[in-house]
């Protein structure tokens, strides 16, 4: 057990844990047998991101709030609900702060006053409010929702259907590779550390611990990359990035991106019009 | 007539700022050889094994692979480069240095991807190299959700798709439990005879069971070469090169005492 109160190195080990655990249960979620999860990734990110588009294009609460229903939909049937509605609460807090001075400041009908200060909420204002937190709610549950049904690796290769450069791939999915193999050694050494300490740490030796952790992450990330090319040379890296994908079409894939070509389109109309 | 041999190292010498790691070190490698290279920590094993894997080179002296110069120049491109990385397979101490792809899939694909092949040729070879390892489940995990023996495996996987002609093993069953050092020591006894293989290791055991020949570090310098029997019954040249010490230790019939001794 932890004590109650944490310094440092037991809250740092307990988000290194934290974050790992999400990675994992992420990975998880991408592998299991939910709708989305069966479809190619290329499908899932074009249908997805045509989505985000037109819900982020749309000034309509209705419309904003049917793509809503269709992400709730795809989530429900892809077994992601639970971890997607965990981000609501952050999304609409923080931009609940973002969208409060327009609440205030837009011109219009006062519809009531908020208490202590008195300022006035007015419709406008809280139509647009309310337009801004559904477009960021929304925007956010098709992210997670294809986050959380593809797995990292085939998002990856995915992104290359929209002509993003094979090295911008290959250096995102190291990135990702080697935050891992960090973690890890960030762990072994706050552990360490850890296993050699007797009291708690006072403000200027945590910071130090924090400064000091940094200084031996970023050694060892040099010394890591130094490695890590010797080993990619080793099998004939030159300096040319290839990839490969072995997505293959099924029926499925052809109907879903139909329906999501679909969607968009009556979604971004219908959002757009005067 | 002798074969051309697979390496030939003469007066190679190699220095870190801090230390000599290879001090005029001459040796020859005959292919098909599996050759275990011995030595305590900092005698040059990974050293040498780098110098024969084209990635790093000696200030002095000179490195021949098939009676080939092995240059910098020479393997920054062209066909010799490629066909050099083909031909030797490098499987590094830390798995987690040689897996850098974002699945298991992409690591054992970026070889032949490298090559130039095909995608039905990689397709193809990427399986065979899953199943030869007996890892095809793990196709589509991140490196960083395999236990150290299966990242190990991937390693093997990832080098064998390109079915070499030689394989350099740094400490192939250095951290592993002893199912996973088995499993490795298996694999590298169906190489025996059909690939040349040279591998660091501090265990007498794997030498003893995968070589035929073994090479002795010290400081950098060769300090003894011969058939695997002949060097490990060299009791007084492993005590001197810190491969055999004497320890307290316990027989089965319970006695405790102190002296030179392997571990079986």
């Amino acid at each position: 057990m932890f004590p109650r109160r944490h310094d440092f190195i037991e809250k740092t080990l307990n988000r290194l844990a934290e974050s790992i655990g999400q990675a994992a249960r992420a990975d998880d979620s991408g592998a299991d047998s939910g709708f989305l999860q069966r479809l190619d990734p290329r499908v899932k990110l074009a249908g997805v991101l045509g989505l985000i588009f037109a819900a982020a294009a749309s000034q309509r609460l209705a419309v904003t709030a049917a793509i809503f229903a269709v992400g709730l939909t795809l989530a429900l049937a892809s077994r992601v609900l639970g971890p997607i509605a965990r981000l609501w609460g952050g999304v609409l807090f923080f931009t609940g702060m973002l969208v409060l001075p327009a609440a205030i400041l837009t011109p219009g009908a006062p519809l009531f006053h908020l208490p202590w200060v008195g300022w006035p909420i007015t419709d406008h204002g809280l139509r647009s409010a309310a337009s801004l937190i559904a477009r960021a709610e929304t925007t956010a549950t098709l992210a997670a929702l294809l986050v959380l049904t593809t797995r990292w690796g085939h998002l990856l290769k995915a992104l290359r259907v929209l002509r993003i450069p094979a090295l911008f791939v290959v250096i995102l999915g190291m990135t990702y590779r080697f935050i891992f193999v960090l973690l890890g050694i960030a762990r072994d050494f706050l552990e360490a550390r850890r296993a050699r300490q007797v009291g708690r740490l006072d403000g200027r030796q945590q910071r130090q611990m924090a400064v000091s952790s940094a200084a031996m992450l970023l050694s060892k990330s040099v010394q890591l990359s130094g490695e890590v090319y010797e080993a990619m040379q080793a099998r004939g890296f030159c300096g040319e990035v290839y990839t490969l994908d072995a997505f293959r079409f099924k029926n499925l894939d052809w109907c879903m991106l139909a329906a999501f070509v679909v969607i968009t389109i009556a979604a971004f109309g219908m959002g757009t019009l005067p | 007539m002798n074969p051309i041999p697979a390496f030939e190292l003469a007066d190679a010498t190699f220095r870190y700022p801090e230390s000599t790691a290879l001090d005029s070190l001459t040796l020859s490698i005959t292919p098909g050889q599996c050759v275990a290279v011995l030595g305590a920590n900092g005698s040059g094993k990974s050293t040498l094994l780098r110098v024969l894997a084209g990635l790093c080179f000696p200030e002095r002296g000179s490195v021949r692979f098939f009676g080939e110069s092995l240059t910098e120049p020479a393997l920054a491109h062209g066909a010799f480069a490629r066909n050099f990385r083909r031909r030797v397979g490098v499987v590094f101490q830390n798995p987690d240095v040689q897996l850098f792809n974002a699945t298991v899939f992409d690591e054992v694909a970026f070889g032949p991807l490298q090559m130039g092949w095909s995608k039905a040729q990689i397709l193809q070879r990427v399986h065979c190299a899953l199943a030869d390892l007996g890892i095809e489940a793990l196709k589509d995990r991140p490196p960083h959700r395999l236990s150290g023996g299966e990242k190990k495996r991937v390693a093997l996987a990832s080098v064998l798709v390109l079915d070499p002609d030689v394989l350099l093993l740094d400490e192939p069953t250095a951290a592993l439990d002893p199912k996973s050092q088995g499993q490795i020591v298996d694999f590298l006894f169906g190489c025996v005879g059909k690939k040349t293989v040279i591998t660091t290791t501090h265990s007498l055991e794997v030498a003893q069971e995968i070589a035929d020949r073994v090479l002795v570090l010290e400081n950098g310098r060769l300090a003894a070469t011969g058939p695997t029997a002949e060097i490990l019954a060299d009791t007084a040249l492993l005590e001197r090169t810190h491969l055999l010490h004497a320890h307290r230790h316990r027989h089965s019939s319970g006695a405790i005492h102190s002296h030179p001794h392997r571990h079986h």
